[in-house]
């Protein structure tokens, strides 16, 4: 079973222990098209839910990404930096920008799950 | 996730509000996604995206809808007059403009600064001396027409042509592939304009284009664009191509897009369009702020339209400010974004003119962060012309 949690502005966060890593959804890199930059966040950062945690670049235009939960970021994707292609590859895999150390696990609870973010883009569509 | 800048749409205009060029069917049909432009429903991109639609069209060739641009004819009773009275608006040499051929040009305030670009062609048949056909941009199109019309002397008439379609076909395969539907495209070079008959559809072709690619524009019957883009679409080298990969392709091949490199804000020296106004309209001047453009070509301006490659791989957008290295500010970003056939970030701006030589170093302002660039010279993609053979 998955615990993937979903916001609406289309990032997921993935928690195993109180490390979430964050990515951008499957719907979302596609209706960016070719991800051709992303700018990461700095080692140690501490973001509240909702700032800007990433910014991910497509040939036509930048959007922000936000942090789905608060934390402190203790890794980032570097390979994005060389290949960012794999985020619409894989972007619930391969394709995570942030991990974050969480601080209030109870953020979750404000989040969709699979299904309900399933629901959710249909009816955007 | 949220969109902070994004390519030239202005989203003034509820869907319901959006006109429709001829294909919009087509479009939907192709899966495209559509977005207000102008104040049309356009597509953006087909689902092969952009960054496969730009390669394809610089290796193969694309089909791009460019009928919401503005089609027109100024007619009047001879070549002579006709062309004066354009000259009066524009510094193109159109007095001298041979029947069968094209220019780009600059319709001017009095101040000498940009009210739109556009294409001039002088139709070949004898039957049709004493009339210029112009393509204007979508945005600028009633702006245009008042501005044109206001100013024409009484021989003289500005007729928009409502019920064209315009048809782009842009690429190194672009001319064999038009030639199987219209054998008078294998007589064109670049900047010809010539009748012709697509499958027996009556049209208008230019050999010309926004891409840097060779290329030819088809004008049509409205009722007869779709038949002429199906025709086009059924070979294997031919795809449709979206707004999208049209604005990346010409910002490789370093041309202005109005309303963000080019304005009534800027003159055509400031943006390096000197070779726009020939030598004859330099000496006699003529055209509305003939004064200030005439000096600005003779002792320069205050600045400058330049390419700026970014040093990193971080994209900087319109308006992304640039600063000197010692932090003095020296300008702006106009279009900027990725360029796929370059393979990385590319931009337009102006800068101050003293620091507007190829190689000076600059930095890009972008969100908050400063990055390395440096001026380039434009265009970032050689223009690959057809002038005829060698």
């Amino acid at each position: 079973m998955s615990d993937i949690r979903f916001t609406k502005d289309h990032e997921w966060v993935l928690v195993d222990g109180d490390t979430a890593t964050i990515g951008i959804s499957d719907y979302a890199q596609e209706q960016l098209g070719d991800v051709v930059f992303v700018e990461l966040p700095d080692i140690g950062k501490t973001l509240e839910q909702g700032d800007e945690a990433a910014v991910v670049e497509s040939v036509k235009a930048a959007s922000e990404v936000y942090a789905p939960v608060s934390g402190e970021v203790i890794e980032v994707n570097e390979e994005l930096e060389a290949a960012p292609g794999r985020v619409n590859e894989d972007a619930t895999g391969e394709g995570w920008f942030v991990k974050l150390k969480l601080t209030d696990e109870d953020e979750l609870d404000d989040l969709m799950d699979e299904a309900a973010y399933a629901k959710y883009i249909k009816e955007l569509d | 996730m949220g969109e902070s800048s994004a390519a030239a749409t202005p989203e003034d205009l509820k869907t319901s509000d959006l006109k429709m060029t001829p294909l919009h069917g087509l479009h939907l049909e192709l899966g495209a996604r559509m977005v207000p432009f102008a104040g049309y429903d356009m597509p953006v991109q087909y689902p092969k995206g952009v960054l496969a639609e730009h390669v394809h069209t610089r290796e193969a060739a694309g089909l791009f809808d460019v009928s919401h641009m503005g089609q027109a004819r100024l007619k009047g009773p001879d070549h002579e007059t006709v062309a004066a009275a354009l000259e009066a608006l524009a510094p193109g040499n159109f007095k001298g403009l041979g029947a069968g051929r094209q220019v780009y040009s600059l319709l001017l305030t009095n101040k000498g600064t940009i009210v739109d670009d556009f294409m001039v062609a002088r139709p070949a048949a004898p039957e049709e001396e004493g009339s210029l056909l112009l393509v204007v941009n979508a945005a600028c199109k009633e702006k245009d027409y008042a501005y044109i019309a206001a100013r024409l002397p009484e021989n003289v008439t500005l007729e928009p042509l409502e019920d064209l379609a315009l048809l782009a076909l842009q690429g190194p395969r672009a001319g064999e592939v038009l030639a199987r539907h219209a054998r008078q495209a294998a007589e064109m070079i670049f900047m010809d304009a010539r009748r012709g008959s697509f499958d027996g559809i009556a049209c208008h072709l230019t050999r010309a284009g926004y891409t840097g690619e060779d290329g030819f524009e088809i004008s049509v019957a409205a009722d007869k664009a779709e038949a002429v883009a199906r025709a086009l679409l059924a070979h294997d080298e031919v795809e449709p191509i979206g707004l999208g990969a049209r604005d990346s392709l010409r910002l490789e091949a370093g041309l202005c897009l109005y309303g963000h490199d080019i304005d009534e804000a800027t003159t055509p020296v400031e943006a390096a369009l000197n070779w726009a106004i020939p030598k004859r309209r330099r000496e006699e001047g003529g055209f509305p702020g003939a004064e200030t453009i005439l000096d600005q070509l003779k002792n320069g301006a205050p600045s400058k339209r330049v390419g700026i490659l970014p040093d990193g791989k971080a994209p900087a957008r319109e308006g992304t400010e640039i600063f000197s290295t010692t932090g003095e500010k020296l300008g702006v970003v106009t279009s900027g974004g990725f360029g796929p056939s370059v393979g990385g970030p590319i931009a337009m701006g102006y800068v101050q003119t003293a620091a507007s030589d190829v190689s000076t170093e600059v930095v890009l302002m972008v969100r908050g962060k400063e990055r390395p660039a440096h001026i380039a010279p434009l265009p970032f993609v050689a223009q690959r012309y057809y002038r005829g053979k060698k």
